[in-house]
C-alpha cells in the first residue's frame, strides 16, 4: 500500500427507503471541516437503487462529488452487496478517510468493510481531528502529520480513547449520529456526480430478504427526543408521573426515567436512562427528583442543557446540571408547565 | 448440526464502576464476567441445541483466566471450551482478534458461529462482522429471532426502525443482542462437570492460514494515540428559591437558550 495514492475524504451517504438519513448530512458537514484541513475535497458515495436523484441534496448540504452506485440489487440493505460496492469505490477511487455513520447499517458494513480492504476501523466516534501521530513527538519515531486522530468513550463512558491509524488506508470510522454538526444547506449548489457500478453477481455471501416489517410503535423512542422530562424515585409513585407527562406535552418533550423508577414497576424499562438503559443525548434534559447516580449520569451528561429539580441540595445531580433547583418537583413541576402554557398560547 | 459461539471475558460495569483515588478506572476491584451479548448468544446456541440437537463449542481468547467463562459456559450446557492464549496475540485491535478468532474457527466444523453484537468493555461490535469476512461466510448481524430451516436459518434482524426476516444458506456467521433471550442459570450437575472438563488450549502455533503480520498489537492497524479519563463537565448554577421564583428562573433560561 502506498498511502501517498490515497487522497480525499469520503462518506457513506446512508439512506433508507430512498430518503437520505440525518447522519448522511452530518458526515457530509464533518468530512467538508476535515477536507479544508487537509486542502482537498468531501464525495459522498450513495449506494442504493433509483438513488441519484438524492445527490443535490448532498451537493446542497456540501458534497464536492457524489459517487453513486445504483443497482437493484441495493434496494434495501443487505450486509454483501453494500460490502460490495464500498469495497470497490475505496479500491478504485483511493480515499485517504472514510467515515460511516454508526447506526444499525453502518456498523454492520463498517467492519464488513474494512476487513475486506485490509484496513483499521475506530468505531463509534464522538470527536474527529487532523493531526499529528503520535500526539507529542517521541525520540527515535517519526512524527506523521495530516493523520486522522479518531476519538471516543469507551468502558460505558467512563473513559475517552484518541486512536490513529497511521499506516494502512483510507482511515475508516463510524461516527455516532446526532454529534457531528450538518453545514447550512445552499441551494442551488451542484456536485460533480459520477455513476459507478462494479457489478453484482450474487454469491453464498447474500442474503435473502424474506419480509420487511416496519416497526409501529407508539412509545417514542427516547434517544430521539429532543426534549427528555425525565424522573427519579423522588416523583414518589407512578401516578405522580402525571405532572411530568404533562410537562412534557406542553413543551413537546418524552418522558423518560431512572433505574429506580423501572425496579419499582412504575415505568417500562425502555424509557430508562442511563448505564443499564439508553444513552441519550437530548438538547434539554430536565432530572426531575432523580439523585444521580454515576450510572445514570453516564447515560444523559452529555445533553446540551440539564435542567435538575431535586429538594436535597446534596444530591449529586446538581454537580452535572447547568441550572439546578432546590425545591419541591411537586410545586416546581405543574405550575412551570401553566407558566410554559401560557407562554406557547402567546405565540 | 455444529455450532461455534465466540465469547469475551469483561469487566462488571453493571454493579456499579470502581474508581481509584485519582479518578482512574479501578479494574481490580471490579468482577468480570461473561460479556452480555455474547452469553445471549449462547443461550441461543443452546436452545437451538435444545430444539434441533447441536455441538456447541464455545471458543474465547484472552488471559489464561478467562478459561473461567468457558466453564461458565459449559455448566450452562456447551460441549467443548477452547481457550487461545498466547503473548503474541496481546494488545489486538479488532482485526487482528478477528484474524485470531477465524484463525482458530479454521480448525473446526461449523454450520452456524455465533458471536454477540458487541462487548461492554470496547463497544465496537465489529469482532464478529470481520471474523465474518475473513471466513468469506455471510453475516447477519443485531439478531433478535433465530430459526433453522432445512440448511438455511431464518433471522429477524434488527434495525432502528424495522426489522427484516433474512434467509441466509449455512454456514453463517450471526450476532446477538442481550434482548435475544433470557440466558439460562448454570446447573449444579453442569457446575460439577465443567469443574472437571477439559478445556482445550490453543496458542499461536494453532491458528490456521493467518499472517504473523496479522496478530497482535502489530498487526493491529489501529493506535492508542491517547487514552484518558472522562472529563465531567460539573457543575452549573444550583438555586434555592420559591416555586414561582423557580418558575421564572426556568423560563428565563429556556428562552436564553432559545428552547422556546
Amino acid at each position: 500500500m502506498n498511502i501517498q495514492d490515497y487522497k480525499g475524504v469520503f462518506v457513506f451517504a446512508q439512506q433508507v427507503d430512498n430518503v437520505l438519513s440525518g447522519i448522511a448530512l452530518e458526515l457530509v458537514g464533518k468530512g467538508k471541516d476535515l477536507a479544508k484541513d487537509l486542502g482537498t475535497e468531501v464525495t459522498a458515495v450513495l449506494v442504493g437503487s433509483d438513488v441519484k436523484g438524492l445527490a443535490d441534496e448532498l451537493a446542497e448540504y456540501g458534497a464536492d462529488k457524489v459517487i453513486v452506485v445504483d443497482d437493484p440489487e441495493l434496494k434495501e440493505y443487505r450486509t454483501e452487496p453494500y460490502a460490495h460496492a464500498v469495497s470497490s469505490v475505496i479500491n478504485e477511487y483511493k480515499p485517504e478517510i472514510f467515515l460511516v455513520g454508526a447506526t444499525a447499517i453502518g456498523r454492520d458494513l463498517g467492519p464488513r468493510v474494512s476487513a475486506r480492504i485490509h484496513t483499521g476501523l475506530t468505531a463509534d466516534c464522538t470527536q474527529l481531528d487532523i493531526g499529528d501521530f503520535p500526539i507529542n513527538p517521541v525520540p527515535g519515531k517519526e512524527q506523521l502529520h495530516n493523520q486522522l486522530l479518531m476519538t471516543r468513550p469507551a468502558f460505558g463512558g467512563n473513559t475517552i480513547a484518541t486512536i490513529a491509524c497511521p499506516e494502512f488506508r483510507p482511515q475508516m470510522a463510524t461516527v455516532r449520529p446526532g454529534v457531528m454538526q450538518k453545514a447550512p444547506r445552499e441551494e442551488g449548489k451542484k456536485a460533480n456526480i459520477i455513476e459507478y457500478n462494479p457489478g453484482f453477481t450474487p454469491n453464498n455471501k447474500y442474503v435473502e430478504i424474506l419480509e420487511v416489517v416496519k416497526a409501529v410503535s407508539d412509545v417514542a423512542d427516547i434517544m430521539d427526543a429532543k426534549i427528555l422530562v425525565s424522573g427519579g424515585r423522588g416523583v414518589g409513585s407512578p401516578e405522580n408521573f402525571k405532572i411530568l407527562e404533562d410537562l412534557a406535552e406542553v413543551i413537546g418533550g418524552t418522558v423518560s426515567c431512572s433505574r429506580a423508577v423501572v425496579d419499582a414497576g412504575w415505568k417500562p424499562k425502555d424509557l430508562q436512562v442511563g448505564q443499564t438503559g439508553k444513552t441519550v443525548r437530548p438538547n434539554v434534559y430536565f432530572a426531575i427528583g432523580i439523585s444521580g447516580a454515576i450510572q445514570h449520569v453516564a447515560g444523559m451528561e452529555e445533553a446540551d442543557i440539564i435542567i435538575a429539580i431535586n429538594k436535597d441540595e446534596t444530591a449529586p445531580i446538581f454537580e452535572v446540571a447547568d441550572y439546578g433547583i432546590v425545591g419541591d418537583l411537586n410545586k416546581v413541576v405543574p405550575a412551570l408547565t401553566e407558566r410554559l402554557k401560557a407562554e406557547m398560547a402567546a405565540k | 448440526m455444529k455450532i461455534v459461539v465466540c465469547v469475551k471475558q469483561v469487566p462488571d460495569t453493571k454493579g456499579g464502576v470502581k474508581f481509584n483515588p485519582d479518578g482512574t478506572l479501578d479494574r481490580g476491584a471490579m468482577l468480570t464476567i461473561m460479556n452480555p451479548d455474547d452469553k445471549a448468544g449462547l443461550e441461543a446456541a443452546l436452545r437451538l441445541k435444545d430444539q434441533y440437537g447441536a455441538e456447541v463449542t464455545v471458543v474465547t481468547m484472552g488471559l489464561p483466566k478467562a478459561e473461567e467463562v468457558l466453564r461458565e459456559a459449559m455448566a450452562m450446557g456447551a460441549d467443548k471450551g477452547i481457550l487461545v492464549t498466547d503473548r503474541v496475540l496481546g494488545g489486538a485491535d479488532t482485526w487482528a482478534t478477528s484474524q485470531t478468532l477465524a484463525g482458530a474457527i479454521r480448525n473446526l466444523e461449523y454450520d452456524l458461529i455465533i458471536t454477540g453484537r458487541q462487548a461492554i468493555d470496547g463497544d465496537t461490535a465489529q469482532v464478529g462482522p470481520q471474523i465474518s469476512e475473513h471466513l468469506g461466510i455471510p453475516v447477519i448481524s443485531y439478531a433478535q429471532k433465530i430459526q433453522i430451516e432445512g440448511d438455511s436459518v431464518i433471522v429477524e434482524r434488527q434495525y432502528d426502525d424495522r426489522y427484516h426476516v433474512l434467509k441466509a444458506k449455512m454456514p453463517c456467521l450471526i450476532t446477538a443482542l442481550a434482548e435475544l433471550n433470557e440466558p439460562r442459570y448454570m446447573t449444579p450437575g453442569g457446575i460439577f462437570d465443567a469443574y472437571s472438563a477439559e478445556i482445550t488450549v490453543w496458542g499461536r502455533a494453532n491458528l490456521v492460514d493467518v499472517d504473523d503480520s496479522n496478530l497482535g498489537l502489530k498487526g493491529s492497524p489501529t493506535q492508542i494515540a491517547k487514552a484518558s479519563d472522562k472529563v465531567r463537565k460539573g457543575a452549573g448554577e444550583k438555586v434555592t428559591l420559591d416555586p414561582a421564583e423557580s418558575v421564572e428562573y426556568i423560563i428565563d433560561k429556556l428562552k436564553v437558550k432559545h428552547v422556546i
